[in-house]
């Protein structure tokens, strides 16, 4: 399956990306989803410390993903 | 019924008198403020500009979560949470917060709440530009 992945602040300059296409084995969660994306971008190796929204909504490790979902990058916030 | 919130990201300046004219209510015995300003330096090191960005649809969920909570956790009647994105810089304001409460110890207390509360969850980030580079604000927690 194929899901959408949106990088933000200092992710998008460890990937070089503000958007990609991504695919995915169908029923994978957000875990596993961290992990394929640490091989693709060995650059994200601070990855399992920031959060992860699915579908604008922050989002667990086992949340299972679907076809087109919106996956964001979040590290650490720094508005205000 | 009445719109008790008002939240907003602008790439424009913020505007200090919308926010108040916002929460103003003849019940409100008070209200509070919290104007963030971009500061000059950085652990004595002179910054130039702050960049903020933000994914922006999700930001604006999270604000609107806050201020929904505000209005059930505390005694308050208004409350506008406005952010800017884009370059700032030194004195210029990246974010407003409002509150109207009848009594000012709830407008003071949901104030807090919401800057806290904004800096742990709302997706924005902010780059700060130094004479010779730049960095990510927090980017490794």
């Amino acid at each position: 399956m194929r899901i959408q992945i949106l990088f933000f602040g200092i992710t998008t300059d460890l990937t070089g990306e503000n958007s990609i296409t991504f695919e995915l084995t169908s029923d994978s969660s957000v875990g596993i989803l961290k992990v394929a994306l640490k091989d693709r971008f060995p650059n994200l190796k601070y990855l399992h410390q920031f959060a992860i929204a699915v579908n604008e909504e922050y989002a667990e490790d086992n949340l299972i993903l679907y076809e087109n979902d919106v996956v964001a990058i979040i590290p650490p916030v720094s508005g205000g | 019924m009445e719109n008790k919130t008002s939240i907003k990201i602008t790439s424009s300046t913020l505007n200090l008198q919308d926010c108040y004219n916002f929460v103003q209510d003849a019940s409100c015995g008070g209200i509070a403020l919290f104007v963030g300003t971009v500061r000059n330096a950085t652990q004595n090191k002179e910054v130039t500009l702050l960049d903020f960005s933000g994914y922006e649809p999700m930001a604006i969920k999270e604000m609107q979560k806050i201020a929904d909570t505000a209005l059930v956790k505390f005694a308050i009647h208004k409350i506008a949470i406005h952010h800017a994105v884009g370059e700032l810089m030194i004195g210029d304001i990246p974010v407003i917060i409002a509150v109207s409460s009848a009594h000012r110890k709830a407008a003071f207390e949901a104030c807090e709440f919401a800057i806290d509360t904004l800096k742990e969850s709302v997706p924005i980030w902010k780059k700060e530009h130094f004479e010779d580079g730049e960095v990510w604000v927090n980017s490794h927690p």
